[in-house]
């Protein structure tokens, strides 16, 4: 298995830059996931690396050997497609065994593998069939199964579980969690899908216009972001961003408060004038999400416009009642005025 | 039909135009084929009339069967028809999947000019082309009109291909190529199947103006060895007489290739529809 090394990646269609210099280096077994909203990049940056299209500039390394002029099939990738991808004329032993094939690997070597990842994925059943009959779960499984047989350096993964149904995508999440486990190999990942990330990631990249935001695990972003970007595209739901001025910290332009660490207090307005030091404000509900384990509650407030607090367990709150809410400021990230974060 | 859009009033209507649609484009290719079994007199006496037990003739084919070389003129058509077709759906096919996979510089331009051929008639050149045949030694061979032809058709089948090219799922030439196929085992293994409806109707519309065509057999390859189906009916219009059963004999003899052609085509592009596809 191998390490991917990415450097001054920059890439360009016509006048539109849509990566501006990326650095990235991927260990050895490691699980790494790019996020960021549609048209960030990410999708290209993959691409790169995966050789189906040049960088304008900069250079790609697998196990630190420069792969940035070499053909896709030799970088010792293998990719995991959106649509699956799967040949249509072929049937499931021929799709996972065409790659082999095509670099002349014995018959006895092609079944042999084959058959183990038709074993890990259990699709040994399918294996006679052709892609029109089987269903979308079944035809992900083989367009894993296809990548796994190609032994590669580094695995690619582009959206995977977009195209599938909710369930089927949990499913089809834990599964690749568990290749993970057993494969120890190295996981390139790219999802729009905060959640994926943070459950399948050891690094998540989150990418914004064609630029790296930040780099960590899931919990460095989650508890420590270093922009107003990450702070808002990690956690769900989205952090509330509230003006400096409105909770008492005229020195700072935006102060970020996750939904899940403020804390609600129904009020009449009178008793509500607490200090605003401690980081209080009212308002009044808008709105209530009841999703059982949790509820979330969308607030106006006086001050700050619209808060979104998470209380968790079923809670019993109307549209229309007065609040106030409180928070420690000790969990609250301050940004200045460029969307950075102030320590 | 689902039972919400179920009326007979609009299916009455809908069935009496495509009747009446049918009766009028079938008109002329059915005169065309009684009056081609019915004797000379019959056909002036009485052209909308069917063939009776009196006016029944089979003369026209007995002339047309032992006058002129009408095998020969037959294998021409022949030969010329799915040269051509042939060559114009595989360079039409690969000038498509180019524009439309690879980016280069002046793609479009090269699109644009690939496409100019539509809206200029070839017959435009007629004369230049004759002296290039002339001058290539080419007049009066199946190559000459071969090479016409394929010039003529390439630009929709270019136009068409590449519509069609842009559907085919890019994921699927990625995996392909990942894969290491080259890109000539991705074009004829994964491209070309995906496309084969769009490659049906292509050879259809390029068909049939090949088969029918007089023009250029006229002044290219006029000669007896190379003439072709529709130039050797021309025996029988002659300036004063004109033997209108052999011609419409010929007329009906020359329907039969082209409709087994066409049913050919016209069944890949139902097979084609139907298959499975990436999703």
């Amino acid at each position: 298995m191998g390490s991917l090394s990415l450097q001054g990646i920059h890439k360009s269609f016509g006048a539109v830059e849509v990566l501006k210099g990326v650095d990235l280096d991927v260990r050895d077994g490691e699980f790494v996931v790019f996020v960021g909203p549609s048209g960030c990049g990410k999708s290209t940056l993959l691409r790169i690396v995966a050789g189906l299209e040049d960088p304008t500039s900069g250079s790609v390394a697998i196990n630190q050997q420069d792969v940035t002029t070499v053909p896709p099939a030799k970088r010792g990738i293998a990719m995991v497609f959106q649509t699956y991808a799967l040949y249509p004329h072929l049937n499931v032993r021929e799709n996972m065994g065409l790659g082999l094939k095509q670099t002349r690997t014995s018959r006895e070597v092609i079944d042999q593998r084959v058959s183990r990842a038709s074993a890990l994925l259990s699709l040994d059943e399918l294996l006679k069939r052709h892609p029109a009959d089987l269903s979308g779960g079944q035809r992900q499984r083989v367009a894993i199964g296809r990548a796994i047989v190609r032994e590669p350096e580094v695995f690619l993964f582009d959206e995977p579980l977009s195209n599938l149904d909710a369930a089927l995508r949990v499913q089809t999440r834990l599964e690749i969690a568990r290749l993970h486990n057993e494969l120890k190999s190295s996981i390139v990942y790219v999802t729009h899908d905060q959640v994926e990330a943070m459950t399948l990631a050891d690094r998540i990249v989150v990418m914004n216009d064609g630029v790296v935001q930040q780099v960590g695990s899931p919990m460095e972003l989650y508890n420590n972001p270093q922009n107003l970007f990450v702070a808002g595209f990690i956690g769900s739901p989205q952090m509330n961003f509230v003006d400096g001025s409105a909770v008492g910290k005229p020195d700072v332009k935006t102060v970020g408060i996750r939904p899940e660490h403020i804390q609600l207090h129904l009020s009449d307005r009178e008793n509500s004038s607490c200090s605003l030091v401690s980081g209080s404000m009212v308002g009044s509900i808008r709105h209530v999400e009841h999703l059982g384990a949790d509820t979330n509650v969308y607030l106006q407030c006086d001050s700050a416009g619209l808060v979104i607090v998470r209380i968790f367990g079923e809670q019993h709150f109307e549209a229309g009642q007065n609040c106030s809410i409180s928070f420690d400021a000790a969990q609250a990230f301050c940004f200045d005025h460029r969307g950075v974060r102030i320590n | 039909m689902s039972v919400a859009t179920r009326s007979v009033g609009r299916s009455v209507a809908s069935h009496a135009i495509l009747l009446t649609y049918a009766t009028i484009a079938l008109f002329p290719v059915i005169l065309i084929l009684i009056n081609s079994v019915k004797s000379r007199k019959a056909i002036f006496r009485s052209p909308l009339s069917l063939p009776d037990a009196e006016t029944f003739s089979m003369v026209g084919y007995e002339t047309v069967m032992k006058q002129g070389d009408f095998l020969l003129y037959f294998q021409n058509s022949l030969v010329v028809t799915v040269v051509s077709l042939f060559c114009v759906l595989l360079f039409g096919a690969m000038a498509a999947f180019a524009l439309s996979e690879y980016r280069f510089r002046g793609n479009s331009l090269m699109a644009l000019y690939l496409a100019l051929g539509i809206m200029i008639p070839i017959r435009l050149g007629t004369v230049a082309i004759l002296q290039l045949m002339v001058a290539t030694g080419l007049v009066n061979t199946l190559t000459a009109l071969v090479l016409v032809y394929t010039a003529q058709g390439l630009p929709l089948a270019v136009f068409i291909l590449s519509e069609f090219m842009n559907q085919v799922s890019k994921d699927l030439k990625n995996a392909g190529r990942i894969d290491g196929l080259s890109e000539y085992r991705i074009f004829f293994r994964l491209v070309v199947p995906l496309v084969r409806p769009a490659l049906a109707t292509v050879a259809i519309f390029t068909m049939i103006p090949i088969w029918n065509d007089l023009w250029f057999p006229l002044i290219l390859a006029p000669a007896e060895e190379t003439k072709t189906v529709t130039l050797g009916a021309q025996v029988f219009i002659g300036q004063f007489v004109t033997n209108w059963n052999a011609v419409l004999a010929a007329l009906s003899l020359s329907m039969v290739p082209v409709l087994i052609l066409y049913m050919i085509f016209s069944r890949q592009l139902i097979s084609g529809l139907t298959a499975g596809a990436v999703k």
